[in-house]
């Protein structure tokens, strides 16, 4: 289990110290974080991180998870698509089985925090149980373009809540509650994102066969067409007329997904017989990912639609210079040609590896001004502190606030 | 001896952490840009004429404030866009005074140049309003005379750099930043408080910034 006090040679003494002083202000309160599972997931792994270090910093937190059978989850996954836009047909049978199994939930769940944190649409009408209490729904999709029948759906329990979060400003909706905005991060001691020695780095290489005798541009992903790696492979065969590279496509396998094994084929097809491209089927192992990344020379996340898009702090973190989408939380996380290159096509995207393989002191400058601002804005620390205000703002309503 | 004389007064160092609150507030066009801000807080007008400092302060030193980065990468106005970015926000006492800047430039602009009411952001790009939610505290640092003062600054974190220089002077309406407050008043050294005083920090990153006050101190304590 990480120590907090490891995070000071990251980020420097005085932010480890401002997390201390903020967490005092906390003391006595309880905080009890609410999702719909503790393992899998991007929630669920984010929190997995995060309640251990605040509890070291002796904020109070607890985590408890809802229950949901298999059609309450396929419910809510057609909530989510439909949230990012998808159509959907929901029927109102979706919805009473939706409300059936939130109030077994909230019959049977122990809520006992000062605040009340829950997460995504799933554990969302449990707000019918608030009593004096606070409570704060955390909302990690894209919902800038909702299907309005789910979105009403969800707003009649959203505005009984006493703030909500959002991860980007496009995803703000007129409520009649606070919204705050506060990004996801990445922990930089984790798997996935700490320093590796380089033996591992070439053992990853070596495992799936890449030789490191050309460069490397990568995108790692899962095999999603939002992800666009079709689009990825035609940006790379517009560099290679040039530039002599190789193309690594690497993702793990989503079992929920049927049309993941279907664009792993279109991509697999669309790569031909280059022995320069490497399509790789992930098995779940963060340091393959961490280890893939270091060993790239450009990384690639052409995301046609992205809820906030990690993968990209992932690889600023480790200074690399980074190609990507201008859309989702892309934009927050790359300034176009200060922190890395944003794109718009399949040209755009390869002009932009081509600049980055030619001009290596420019891609290198990139990288660097990435990982300070990963460093500045995109880690757990950050993260915590801004989980921490906002619990204290549930008591202050002013702008301006003395502690 | 100023240096290593106790004062009365010690200097505490504060510092300020920020949260961003959606308003949910949008424009998508110049018309609309203008009529938000002309109704939007004084939180929200001073989160996008000051974010940029501290989200970007090693990459800038001149940050462009996000009314004048929309309207040049987003409408494609450079010419209103370098004069919303040109405006000398060191020269105002207040965030309402800025306000009414930012109208008057806008404004100006809008009369003799009609067409621009005809362009809109894409879809996407439009301008989303922010409120700034400033959570001000004491740390545990306390600097009794100018020695401990600036082995201080050289340790502690950028916000409260920028607590004691930007919002202080602007946010909370004092005439000048803290530490040239303290260092006249208390320390009785003028000419450093000056030297500090005249800085305009809005061109300098946060990081330069600490440099030059710590140069400048070193520099009276080497003369001592």
């Amino acid at each position: 289990m990480t120590n907090i006090e490891e995070y000071i040679p990251i980020v420097g003494q005085p932010i480890i110290d401002d997390l201390k002083l903020l967490a005092e202000k906390l003391k006595g309160k309880v905080i009890q974080h609410i999702n719909s599972t503790v393992v899998g997931g991007g929630v669920a792994e984010i929190l997995s991180r995060m309640v251990p270090l605040l509890r070291e910093l002796e904020v109070d937190t607890r985590w408890d998870a809802i229950r949901g059978g298999e059609h309450f989850f396929e419910v809510t996954k057609k909530f989510h698509n439909a949230l990012h836009g998808r159509s959907e047909e929901i029927t109102q049978r979706d919805f009473d089985i939706f409300l059936e199994t939130s109030q077994k939930n909230i019959d049977a769940l122990d809520i006992h925090g000062d605040i009340i944190f829950v997460h995504d649409p799933q554990p969302i009408a449990l707000i019918k149980k608030k009593a004096s209490n606070k409570w704060i729904w955390r909302c990690h999709i894209d919902v800038s373009n909702p299907n309005q029948q789910v979105w009403k759906f969800l707003k009649n329990f959203i505005t009984s809540y006493d703030s909500a979060v959002f991860s980007a400003p496009s995803f703000s909706q007129r409520l009649p509650i606070r919204q705050f905005l506060i990004s996801p991060s990445i922990d930089p001691l984790s798997d996935k994102n700490r320093e590796l020695p380089q033996e591992t780095i070439d053992s990853v290489l070596r495992k799936y066969n890449i030789k490191k005798d050309k460069p490397i541009i990568t995108q790692i992903s899962r095999f999603d067409r939002l992800k666009d790696p079709v689009g990825v492979i035609e940006a790379y065969k517009q560099v290679k007329k040039y530039i002599d590279c190789q193309l690594i496509l690497a993702g793990g396998s989503a079992a929920d997904d049927p049309e993941s094994a279907q664009v792993l084929e279109e991509v697999k097809t669309r790569s031909g017989h280059d022995k320069d491209m490497h399509i790789l089927l992930l098995p779940q192992d963060d340091i393959v990912v961490n280890a893939l990344q270091r060993a790239s020379d450009v990384i690639v996340q052409k995301s046609l639609k992205e809820g906030f898009g990690l993968t990209v702090a992932e690889a600023l973190w480790k200074a690399k210079p980074v190609v990507a989408s201008n859309v989702g939380g892309i934009p927050l996380q790359i300034k176009h040609k200060y922190s890395g290159l944003l794109c718009h096509s399949i040209d755009g995207a390869s002009f932009a590896i081509k600049q980055f393989l030619t001009n290596p002191e420019y891609a290198e400058k990139l990288g660097q001004n990435g990982r300070e601002h990963i460093r500045n804005n995109f880690l757990i620390t950050r993260h915590i502190r801004e989980y921490m205000l906002l619990f204290l703002s549930l008591y202050h309503k002013e702008d301006v606030v003395y502690l | 001896m100023s240096g290593l004389i106790k004062v009365i007064e010690p200097f505490r160092f504060y510092t300020r952490l920020h949260l961003s609150e959606l308003t949910g507030l949008r424009a998508s066009n110049l018309s609309q840009l203008l009529s938000t801000v002309k109704q939007v807080s004084g939180s929200c007008v001073y989160h996008h004429t000051h974010r940029f400092l501290q989200q970007h302060q090693y990459l800038s030193p001149e940050p462009p404030n996000d009314f004048a980065y929309w309207v040049s990468k987003v409408l494609g106005e450079d010419e209103l866009g370098e004069r919303l970015a040109s405006i000398d926000t060191v020269q105002f006492s207040t965030v309402r005074k800025l306000r009414d800047k930012i109208i008057a430039t806008i404004e100006d602009y809008l009369k003799n140049n009609m067409s621009v009411k005809l362009k809109f952001a894409g879809e996407g790009e439009e301008f989303h309003f922010i409120k700034s939610i400033s959570f001000i505290l004491p740390t545990n640092y306390i600097a009794y005379n100018l020695r401990e003062f600036v082995d201080i600054v050289k340790n502690i974190t950028i916000d409260s750099i920028y607590f004691h220089i930007f919002e202080s002077r602007l946010r909370l309406e004092k005439k000048t930043n803290d530490f040239s407050n303290w260092i006249e008043t208390s320390i009785g050294d003028k000419e450093s408080s000056d030297k500090i005083s005249r800085l305009d920090p809005y061109t300098h990153t946060l990081e330069d910034l600490r440099k030059t006050i710590i140069k400048i101190v070193e520099q009276k304590l080497r003369d001592q």
